[in-house]
């Protein structure tokens, strides 16, 4: 096999990520115990054979909690990047094909996106449907929506200058199908680095959102959660808080690897 | 002469990736004498040129002597290679726009040699580059030290350029395809700037060029180089009379190609045009453009890229359109092409009007009409094979063939220009320049065209494969009846290929006539200029 740039930091990222993503498909079929199962009796037990992690202050497995934790994080994130992708990458493509004044009025409605922080979205978003999962995810994916437009018209608008796209226009097709047929094929690398980096973004966007409550519900677990549930045991049970963060900064940190991995392969 | 020359290279050999480039390469430049190294594309005159810089790729391989005043240049320590290039021996590019950097002015990027190499002030740095800048024909006007690349037309970065390689007056100046990117009249200012600079100073040039009409023009000496060995070596003024070697008669007649051409037709009166009503009709088209405001209540002032172009093309004929860049080439061809829509005036095609077309009518006049680009990296999708690319075109007919129909229709198309079927799975990414020109035409011709536009497309191909694609069009003519509007800022090109040609300056046209009629009696004065400044060997 080939050895390129970012080829050790691509390798690591992607075993990460894939290990990750696939505790989080396990604990949609099972986790050691059930993640909600309160065992006062059990509360705060050191790791052991029975509970590998430990438990928490009401006696749960903080092991099944963890993969519960991870199965709410990738969800949530997952379906939020898709949501900013999903609007985004046609509303750049759109920006980049049509006229001046098309592309000022995407722009422009981005921006104005822009300047809302995704926390103040949320809150906004609270305050109409309640808190949950949902508000999460809409405010996170509203949040991205902006992000994938500008990647998208910024790589589009390079592919647009190329003479195929010219010939493309002499052979009689719409800017609707250049878009679809040459200019997004050629940027499909370019989204995808992105995608990577946005997901690990929203991990954490997702994390601080149930911290404060707004995400994912209890009794459901979310790593946000466990930080939020651990902090006023900081000093009685540390690695309670350390676990879960240990959990956020590995993931992002696995996410961020295999996105820069991804940008050098595409750049060789 | 006894004096050991300037520079010497001695048996040189280089390998890369175990493939030997360049092989028992012997070369001398002598004071004050310009040399030029000529060859097609791949015979390896760049490497040539980066193995005297020093500034071979790290994984390459060099025998044999290379020598500076008689001493061997490579057991230099790095800092001794560094002051070596830049203070002993300076280089120019090919590429005028990628050469400067877009973020620094002109006086910080010419200083900035003298700053590295001396140990001058910057307010002395200044002066220097003010007064090289001079040196290069730019003029003694010191607001040009202010000015950014972007700022500076195509020649005048190619000054730039030089003036950054002169300003430490090197002993040797290597110039790699210096003129290539430049208009014609351009080329001959930027070829007399380097000529004299060297008469004046006393410095060495070595040319770089694939084109012999530039070597007849400059050198005195010249090497002939094909797949990385030297062919033939002599005078320039012998090799000219008389090339011994075949490539380099190859090459000679390659840039000699273009009148013979134009007159074995114009005596034998290949398919003459005929007189009906003519395929191409543009009259009167304007397109302006909005120029930004400098403030919200400037009044909007607009230019005009086009201004009132007429021109007509008939069946079976091969127009040319000359002009420099700048001149509205682009924007008319974006008209007739029905890109952009113009302002006022009509594209009409044999006789229905084009420009204000829409829907089905404007698809079918489209099939017509089809386009051949100069850049044969940017004009194909490099995700798509070569069967997709050339089938893009059918996306105009009104019944879309079925995929065996598709194929069969790729495979003529790809063997009339010469390919064959079998590359029509491959990616264009495969292809040499050359062919790739060929599957821009054959993608040209799927449509079943009346009317193909080139738009400078043999400008980046060197002379050889120049002179088999202007072939391949004459043939195409010949044998399908399909009309060329040949654009180029090449005189040459266009004489060769053209019965008829109109000259553009300006947004507009100065001159038209029958080619033979327009070289003989220019009537505009641009069009007597650029006759002038246009090389041959």
């Amino acid at each position: 096999m080939r050895i390129d740039r970012g080829g050790a930091g691509f390798f690591a990222g992607a075993v990460i990520t894939t290990l990750f993503l696939a505790v989080a498909a396990l604990a949609t079929v099972w986790t050691p115990y059930d993640p909600a199962a309160i065992a006062i009796v059990h509360k705060l037990q050191p790791p052991s054979a029975l509970h590998w992690l430990g438990t928490d202050q009401l006696g749960r497995d903080e092991l099944s909690r963890l993969m519960a934790g991870a199965k709410a994080s990738v969800s949530v994130a997952l379906l939020a990047v898709l949501i900013g992708a999903g609007c985004g990458v046609p509303l750049g493509l759109l920006a980049a094909a049509r006229p001046r004044t098309v592309d000022e009025l995407v722009m422009r409605g981005n921006d104005l996106l822009f300047a809302f922080p995704s926390l103040l979205l949320a809150i906004l978003i609270t305050a109409v449907l309640g808190p949950g999962a949902r508000v999460a995810i809409v405010a996170i994916g509203v949040f991205n929506v902006p992000v994938f437009a500008r990647v998208t018209r910024a790589a589009g608008l390079a592919i647009w200058t190329l003479d195929f796209c010219l010939a493309a226009r002499a052979a009689g097709k719409s800017a609707a199908l250049i878009s679809w047929e040459h200019v997004l094929p050629n940027i499909v690398s370019v989204l995808v680095v992105q995608l990577t980096i946005q997901f690990s973004l929203a991990i954490v966007a997702e994390a601080g959102l149930s911290y404060l409550g707004l995400g994912v519900q209890p009794p459901a677990s979310s790593w946000g959660h466990m930080l939020g549930d651990a902090q006023t045991l900081t000093a009685l049970a540390p690695s309670l808080a350390v676990i879960p963060g240990v959990a956020i900064v590995c993931f992002v940190l696995g996410l961020n690897l295999l996105g820069g991995g991804l940008r050098a392969r595409r750049e060789t | 002469m006894s004096e050991e020359p300037l520079l010497r290279l001695d048996a040189v050999r280089v390998a890369l990736g175990g493939k030997t480039l360049l092989n028992a390469l012997s070369l001398e430049v002598r004071q004050g004498e310009i040399v030029g190294l000529v060859g097609a594309s791949g015979s390896g005159k760049s490497l040539t040129a980066l193995a005297i810089m020093g500034l071979l790729p790290r994984t390459a391989m060099l025998d044999g002597g290379l020598y500076w005043r008689g001493r061997p240049l490579f057991d230099r320590s790095p800092a001794a290679l560094r002051a070596f290039r830049g203070r002993e021996v300076g280089m120019v590019f090919q590429e005028p726009m990628t050469a400067l950097n877009p973020l620094l002015t002109i006086g910080a990027q010419v200083g900035e040699t003298v700053r590295l190499h001396t140990t001058a002030t910057r307010g002395e740095a200044a002066r220097r580059a003010a007064a090289t800048l001079d040196r290069v024909g730019l003029g003694p006007d010191a607001s040009w030290l202010a000015r950014y690349p972007h700022e500076l037309s195509g020649g005048q970065r190619q000054r730039v350029a030089i003036a950054m390689a002169i300003t430490l007056s090197p002993a040797l100046l290597i110039a790699d395809e210096p003129t290539t990117a430049l208009d014609s009249t351009t080329q001959a200012q930027v070829l007399a700037l380097l000529k004299t600079l060297v008469r004046d100073s006393g410095m060495s040039l070595l040319l770089v060029s694939h084109d012999m009409a530039v070597m007849a023009a400059t050198t005195t000496r010249l090497a002939v180089l094909e797949h990385g060995r030297i062919v033939e070596q002599g005078l320039t003024a012998e090799i000219l009379q008389g090339a011994r070697s075949p490539y380099a008669r190859r090459l000679l007649d390659a840039a000699r190609l273009a009148p013979r051409a134009a007159e074995a037709r114009s005596e034998g009166g290949v398919s003459a045009p005929s007189s009906d009503a003519p395929l191409l009709e543009v009259r009167d088209v304007v397109r302006e453009i909005s120029l930004p405001r400098r403030s919200p209540w400037a009044r909007p002032t607009s230019r005009r890229l086009v201004d009132a172009v007429s021109l007509t093309v008939s069946r079976g004929e091969i127009v040319g359109l000359i002009g420099e860049s700048g001149s509205g080439k682009s924007s008319l061809l974006r008209l007739i092409l029905a890109l952009d829509r113009p302002q006022s005036g009509s594209v009409r095609l044999s006789g229905e009007l084009f420009s204000s077309a829409r829907g089905a009518h404007l698809r079918r006049l489209r099939r017509q009409i089809q386009i051949v680009f100069q850049d044969p990296y940017g004009s194909f999708d490099p995700e798509w094979t070569v069967e997709r690319i050339v089938a893009e075109p059918l996306h105009l007919l009104d019944v879309q063939p079925t995929p065996g129909e598709r194929r069969s229709k790729v495979s003529a198309a790809l063997e009339a220009v010469g390919l064959s079927s079998h590359d029509a799975r491959r990616y264009p990414h495969e292809f040499s320049g050359g062919q790739r020109q060929r599957i821009a035409i054959a993608r040209a011709l799927i449509s079943e065209p009346a009317l193909i536009v080139c738009d400078e497309a043999v400008s980046a191909l060197d002379v050889l494969v120049r002179a088999q694609v202007l072939e391949l069009l004459e043939e195409l003519r010949a044998r399908l009846a399909v009309s060329f509007l040949f654009v180029s800022h090449d005189l040459q090109v266009v004489r060769a290929i053209a019965d008829r040609i109109y000259v553009m300056f300006g947004g507009r046209i100065v001159e038209e006539g029958d080619t033979r009629r327009v070289f003989a009696a220019p009537r505009h004065a641009f069009t007597a200029e650029l006759i002038r400044s246009t090389l041959t060997p």
